[in-house]
């Protein structure tokens, strides 16, 4: 017998109690993983956006659209490379399922996204095709989708000139992004506006939002205010920022994710730390004599300590490993099943939080029953008092 | 019997129990020669365990010297008096105290992880004490699998393991029927004529201390005297 093989069974003292306290931690561990890689999505996932990119979009909201003739106004402004406009289609497809389209220029998406990789012969089907769209290589794969094919999306926002809000579009090109990043970002399906624009019910000539593509991401703050001085006090006040605030704030309208993340995380360790915590004290407690005897034997207090503390550390790393290598497969399986839309990564980041959480949450749980299993004295002990 | 094995010198011991202080021992003095088999008698509160914990390193005195091999231990204290302890007592209980998680081999071997030995020393070391105590086919056996009798031979074999001089027994027939009770003294007294243990044991029973060489009485924390068993 080793020290670790006495610690290891004194664990196994009570098995339901263990393993139950051990299916809490992993669930704990299971929830902290995902939601962990959802937080780093949120709060850090758009980093690989650059910041050479603004967005210009109406300053009530981004639900406004904006008229298309303030296309040639940003345009002239110093440090503009390139600008292309983009419209919501609010796609669905089959029974129900929302997808992520926009009508855009294609020529004007290229120059726009050079991330987007598609063979040339493709891009320009896409600019010569009017019933044209596009998709990323995730999107395709989800639905099965090729080239030629013809398929119907509809739109919850715009009917057509004949009232329908079925449309039809020729599926012309699949791009792939140019890193591992931009790949996984490949879930958007782009329709060509020309189309769109004429087809629609609602009327020609207005933009959801532009997209501008800066010469130089150091002036990023400087066009911003540009723009928007511009059209301040005209019917159509515009609110302009980096690309990854827009893709934030687009996020937060559904709330501030990162903080309700945090905020389910803080309940889940909160009741983990009681759970376990009541645990380990009420084991503590059960065999108070037990560690008198370790300590009548010749174990110094030191040692006894050690020995509560690594109980402790082992039910939580048992547990906490257990749950995130669990949610490491299932963080790729929803992010299959989802067709990329919601890329949860359960990555080295997470494991390293998740480290970090599994020694913080043995110290919180085992040192106050490991320091009083280190204080007590002996002849107390063995008196029961 | 040669030298003194056991020397208390005037030992205080006053414990404080809320607001009120008790003193229990009242300066005693005692001499235990090497390879003796003591038994302390008195009634409840006559301060008979206190005086074994104090002989046997678990406490200390309020005042006064204990000396045990030679060794200043009432001027030991936490690290180094575990580790007095681990090398020169072996300690025997009347609820036995094993550990229940453990076979009866490994609780022999709890005390042997303190020592530098290596698996191979640790599990011969245990064979050899569980054979001494006649329990080496029950050694996988795990505490509420054995009796009373069986339970007390283990803690008797832990308490042997690392070979110390002093064994100290609180009350180790306690829980135990007459005739166990008889078997486990009988072998407190091999392990006394034949292998050169010095023991003190504190016991309620006048025919378990028969099977000590001295039987000393203490009554309000004073030895009234001693006597010299029949046996």
């Amino acid at each position: 017998m080793t020290r670790t093989g006495f610690v290891i069974a004194n664990l196994w003292r009570k098995k339901t109690r263990t393993v139950l306290t051990l299916l809490s931690i992993v669930t704990a561990f299971l929830l902290f993983g995902l939601l962990q890689a959802v937080n780093v999505l949120f709060t850090s996932g758009a980093d690989f956006i650059g910041a050479a990119r603004l967005v210009t979009q109406a300053r009530v909201s981004f639900t406004q659209s904006l008229p298309m003739r303030l296309l040639p106004q940003i345009e002239s402004v110093p440090g503009v490379e390139h600008v292309m406009w983009q419209q919501w289609f609010g796609a669905v497809y089959q029974e129900n399922t929302q997808l992520i389209f926009l009508a855009t220029d294609p020529a004007r998406l290229r120059l726009v996204y050079p991330e987007y990789i598609m063979p040339d012969a493709q891009w320009q089907a896409f600019e010569s095709t009017r019933t044209s769209m596009i998709v990323g290589r995730n999107l395709a794969n989800q639905y099965g989708w090729e080239i030629g094919q013809k398929v119907p999306i509809a739109s919850n926002i715009f009917p057509q000139q004949d009232g329908s809000k079925n449309w039809t579009f020729d599926l012309v090109g699949i791009y792939d992004g140019k890193d591992e990043d931009w790949q996984r970002n490949t879930n958007v399906g782009w329709i060509n506006f020309a189309y769109f624009d004429e087809a629609n019910q609602f009327g020609r000539g207005r933009a959801g939002t532009y997209t501008i593509k800066l010469a130089d991401a150091g002036q990023a703050e400087q066009v911003a205010r540009t723009i928007d001085a511009m059209f301040e006090n005209s019917p159509d006040e515009t609110k302009t920022q980096t690309e990854k605030d827009f893709n934030i704030g687009f996020i937060k309208q559904i709330g501030d994710i990162g903080l309700i993340v945090r905020w389910i995380l803080f309940a889940v360790f909160f009741t983990l730390l009681l759970v376990v915590g009541n645990t380990i004290a009420q084991s503590v407690r059960e065999r108070i004599p037990e560690l008198a005897i370790l300590k009548t034997l010749g174990f110094r207090d030191g040692e006894v300590l050690g020995f509560v503390l690594a109980e402790a550390a082992l039910l939580c790393a048992l547990g906490g490993l257990a749950g995130l290598a669990i949610a490491t497969p299932l963080g790729v399986a929803i992010t299959r099943a989802t067709g990329g839309n919601l890329p949860i990564a359960v990555d080295g980041t997470v494991w390293l939080v998740g480290g970090i959480a599994i020694v913080l949450l043995s110290l919180a749980v085992g040192l106050l029953p490991a320091l009083r299993a280190g204080r007590l004295t002996i002849v107390d002990a063995l008196a029961g008092r | 019997m040669s030298e003194a094995m056991v020397q208390v010198r005037n030992a205080q011991k006053a414990y404080v129990r809320g607001r009120q202080t008790v003193e229990v021992l009242h300066g005693l003095s005692l001499d235990i020669p090497r390879g003796d088999f003591v038994a302390l008698m008195g009634p409840s509160g006559s301060g008979k365990t206190t005086l074994l914990n104090l002989i046997g390193g678990l406490d200390s005195p309020t005042a006064g010297e204990i000396r045990v091999g030679g060794q200043r231990i009432d001027q030991l204290a936490g690290g180094p008096l575990a580790e007095w302890r681990a090398r020169n007592v072996g300690f025997v209980f009347q609820f036995y105290n094993l550990m229940p998680v453990l076979t009866a081999e490994r609780n022999v071997e709890l005390p042997l992880l303190l020592t530098r030995l290596n698996g191979a020393q640790r599990r011969k070391s245990v064979a050899v004490a569980l054979e001494v105590v006649g329990l080496a086919d029950r050694a996988r056996h795990k505490p509420k699998e054995l009796s009373g009798g069986q339970e007390q031979r283990v803690a008797i074999a832990r308490a042997l393991v690392s070979d110390p001089a002093l064994l100290i027994c609180d009350e180790p027939t306690g829980d135990l029927d007459r005739r166990t009770a008889d078997e486990i003294l009988g072998l407190l007294q091999v392990l006394n004529r034949n292998h050169g243990k010095t023991i003190v044991m504190v016991t309620h029973d006048p025919k378990a201390a028969e099977f000590a060489n001295r039987i000393l009485h203490l009554e309000k924390g004073q030895l009234l005297e001693q006597a010299t068993a029949a046996a």
